[in-house]
């Protein structure tokens, strides 16, 4: 339906009013919002809106998932790839409780979504109607912000509000409930309005000098500074500004798994990833910088090891734009609150040029023993059997770094952002504070869908694989060129490392069995293939590559085989193990 | 750092008045309940009501946390896009009061002279007489109004109920050197005053 907004004559004139449905007037909204996509799922209360969307074709694509989780997590790959925020539709009852876990996986990975439930009537609430679910409070904990519409006339500020706060501020994901009675009414709809104030929600705090200017001096006088950042770069759009911080302080950083690409892999001053399986240098040196900038993370415990072993020498400095994230975890000595676009220019004017060539020879110290100890071996191993990194290795020659990976969470998830090649941003997408086995494969049929020109790589694990595969149907049925690498080690392999490391061995119920991955792609008309030789893994990486759309590769690999390094649980990152 | 007094207090658990104002909206009480549940912490005593302002709610939540928590959970209770300012006081800062309804038995009330002698001494008055019971009310600290439980218990008192704590904060005016101590550690200065809050046109309405 095509809806004209005439403006009116004179300002004294009333608007002009056009009688829609609110399921028109939402379609129409989130069209006005740049939503070209969305994710989702039809079901009894969500059919007024579906019937709409019929008309509306040529202006939304619906990709049909297979479960709500998915088209939950899809919309992250797609926020995440494109940085826009992910539309989702589901139904009441079923339809919204299984869109819990990519809510909660969004809320903690501070992903930008606007998710739309479907609800019974007004009337019926509370009464156990037929698929009627308490979706507002069970969502609460997992959203930024949700609410219920009863009214059609509701829905054009509430929409315009829900996508001002998923995607202001600290992002997240936002959930509007909508009774089908309000879908369905007919209201005087006068256009839509974007919102950019609500006066009880500051997205960005003010910037403070007197805080730019202490961390500045701190910066100036430190002999050992040293950077560690997170997403919040990316999501502040704020990579130049941080790239040129980086480089004129000429301070080593280390990224967490969510800021990973921030800054290209191969910059001179990217000295790895942080954390538990991280590189040796960036946590070993946590413990002996004098200034910590921590710029856009939240010290998370996997990140930090054990809090008071962490960093205990060094001055902090916390460049963060949520309030909340100052000193929750880490006590800063300069907090700098605001938006990392705005405080890092600032920061970088009262900076003095530096190199910082001693310590950065450190780094490069380490990088060498771990190089030689352990890298070497994972990436180029020239006989036994095949390692997941050697896959990531060959991988990042092929693609040159300018694919997007995807990645499910497990063993393979931290051999692929250790080792997967970035060269620029938003090029890595994956489940990082919840750690959701399944994200991978919806992940990347939205990270696909926002970023076309891209190639992506869903690289999976057997056992995050079946949590999911029923996405290839949703890959057949709209030909998203997705190349799927399953790591096999016919394992849960990263629960079976902690039983061999810490529980003596005692493998309690990780050993795993798969269906044949490729006939099962097969299925699908996905076409496959298994490596399990040494010698046919690059031809079979390029076949992958090559094929036009998408493309089904499992890869056989060691079987009992650990990610290392590790900061075992409990202890500080400067213990970190190479072995 | 070296233990001060101030870190150890810091450390120490005790009695804490959290104020929150908040728009007027279903749903804000369970989102400021689960981050007290979240983290097991139990609510004292909790009481909301509209404020002087128009739309806007205030909340007094009462718990028993060191000052480190309740600075953590402060700030994740303003995060939530609907509330608009968050207060945490301890008991120094803060004029509170509980209010205390009893119910007796007319008859004895009537009989006994000494019940009379009671009630005047803990500052109860009578809130309504009926034939057969009367009900008192009573104002004061937690300590107070149990107490009068206790004196009262001899006489058939049949029902009794108490209300959350409400406060005052003392240095309330405007934003008072109190709260520019705490700003020093929160991110900007303030851009919520009441006279703000007032204009209808700055406010979303749904």
């Amino acid at each position: 339906m095509e809806i004209v907004q005439e403006q009116p004559a004179t300002l004294t004139e009333p608007k002009k009013t056009i009688q829609v449905t609110g399921s028109v007037a939402l379609l129409e909204g989130l069209i006005a919002e740049g939503t070209e996509t969305i994710f989702g799922y039809p079901g009894g209360a969500i059919m007024p809106i579906y019937d709409a969307i019929y008309d509306y074709k040529e202006k939304l694509n619906h990709i049909l998932v297979r479960h709500e989780q998915c088209a939950a997590h899809a919309a992250q790959g797609f926020a995440r790839a494109s940085g826009k925020v992910g539309v989702v539709f589901a139904t009441s009852g079923p339809g919204a409780t299984n869109l819990i876990t990519g809510l909660a996986d969004a809320q903690i990975d501070s992903t930008p979504l606007v998710c739309i439930t479907g609800q019974v009537f007004a009337a019926l609430l509370g009464t156990d109607a037929f698929q009627e679910t308490d979706v507002i409070n069970i969502s609460a904990p997992v959203t930024k912000w949700n609410y219920q519409v009863t009214d059609a006339s509701e829905i054009p500020a509430v929409l315009a509000k829900a996508f001002y706060i998923a995607r202001s501020g600290r992002p997240g994901p936002v959930l509007i409930d909508i009774t089908k009675n309000a879908q369905m009414q007919l209201f005087d709809y006068e256009g839509y309005t974007p919102c950019n104030h609500i006066r009880s929600y500051r997205p960005k705090p003010i910037v403070r000098n007197e805080y730019i200017e202490q961390a500045a001096a701190l910066i100036n006088s430190a002999q050992k500074p040293f950077i560690l950042f997170g997403q919040g770069v990316l999501l502040g759009n704020a990579e130049q500004e941080f790239k040129a911080f980086v480089e004129k302080s000429g301070i080593p950083a280390a990224w967490t798994i969510l800021g990973a690409g921030a800054i290209p892999t191969d910059h001179p001053l990217n000295v790895g990833m942080l954390g538990m399986h991280g590189n040796y240098g960036p946590n070993v040196q946590t413990n002996s910088c004098d200034v910590l900038i921590a710029i856009g993370m939240r010290f998370d415990d996997r990140v930090t090891g054990r809090l008071d072993k962490y960093a205990k020498q060094a001055k902090v400095v916390h460049l963060d734009i949520d309030p909340a994230e100052i000193d929750k975890n880490v006590k800063a000595d300069v907090p700098v609150w605001g938006d990392c676009k705005e405080t890092l220019p600032l920061l970088t004017s009262l900076i003095t040029e530096k190199t910082h060539e001693t310590w950065l020879a450190e780094f490069k110290a380490f990088e060498k023993i771990e190089q030689e100890e352990l890298i070497q071996k994972e990436l180029n191993p020239q006989r036994g059997e095949l390692t997941m990194g050697e896959v990531i290795n060959q991988l990042n020659i092929l693609t040159k770094g300018e694919a997007i990976i995807v990645s499910d969470v497990g063993q393979h998830q931290m051999v692929a952002c250790r080792y997967g090649k970035l060269n620029t941003t938003r090029l890595s997408v994956t489940s990082g504070g919840l750690g959701t086995m399944g994200f991978g494969l919806p992940a990347a049929i939205g990270a696909k869908l926002g970023a076309p020109n891209r190639t992506v790589i869903a690289v999976i694990g057997d056992g995050g694989f079946q949590m999911t595969l029923q996405e290839l149907g949703t890959i057949m049925q709209f030909g998203v060129d997705v190349k799927i690498l399953i790591l096999n080690n016919q394992f849960l392999g990263m629960v079976r490392q902690w039983q061999q490391l810490f529980n003596e061995k005692r493998y309690s119920f990780v050993d795993i069995t798969s269906p044949d991955f490729v006939k099962l792609a097969d299925s699908y008309s996905i076409k496959g293939k298994r490596v399990t030789e040494r010698e046919n893994l690059v031809g079979s990486l390029e076949e992958m590559l090559n094929n036009p759309g998408s493309f089904l590769l499992e890869v056989m690999v060691a079987k009992e085989h650990n990610v290392f390094p590790m900061v075992p649980q409990g202890c500080s990152v400067s213990e970190i193990r190479l072995k | 750092m070296s233990n001060s007094p101030d870190i150890e207090l810091a450390n120490a658990k005790q009695e804490f008045t959290i104020t929150v104002y908040t728009e007027n909206q279903i749903g804000i009480l369970n989102r400021i309940a689960i981050i007290f549940s979240r983290r097991k912490i139990n609510i004292e005593s909790l009481n909301v009501s509209p404020s002087e302002i128009e739309h806007i709610h205030r909340f007094n939540i009462l718990i028993t946390e060191t000052e480190e928590v309740v600075r953590k959970l402060a700030k994740q209770i303003e995060k939530q896009v609907e509330v608009l300012k968050v207060y945490h006081n301890t008991n120094e800062d803060i004029i509170w009061q509980e209010m205390a309804l009893y119910k007796l038995p007319t008859d004895i009330v009537a009989e006994k002279v000494l019940v009379e002698r009671l009630l005047r001494e803990n500052g109860a008055r009578v809130v309504v007489i009926r034939k057969d019971y009367t009900v008192f009310e009573a104002t004061g600290h937690r300590s107070e109004t149990d107490k009068l439980i206790e004196v009262l218990q001899p006489y058939g008192l049949i029902e009794f109920v108490r209300s959350a704590r409400v406060a005052i904060i003392k240095d309330s005016e405007g934003f008072n050197s109190k709260l520019r101590d705490f700003e020093r550690l929160e991110p900007g200065k303030e851009v919520i005053e009441n006279e703000f809050l007032d204009q209808e046109k700055n406010v979303f309405t749904m």
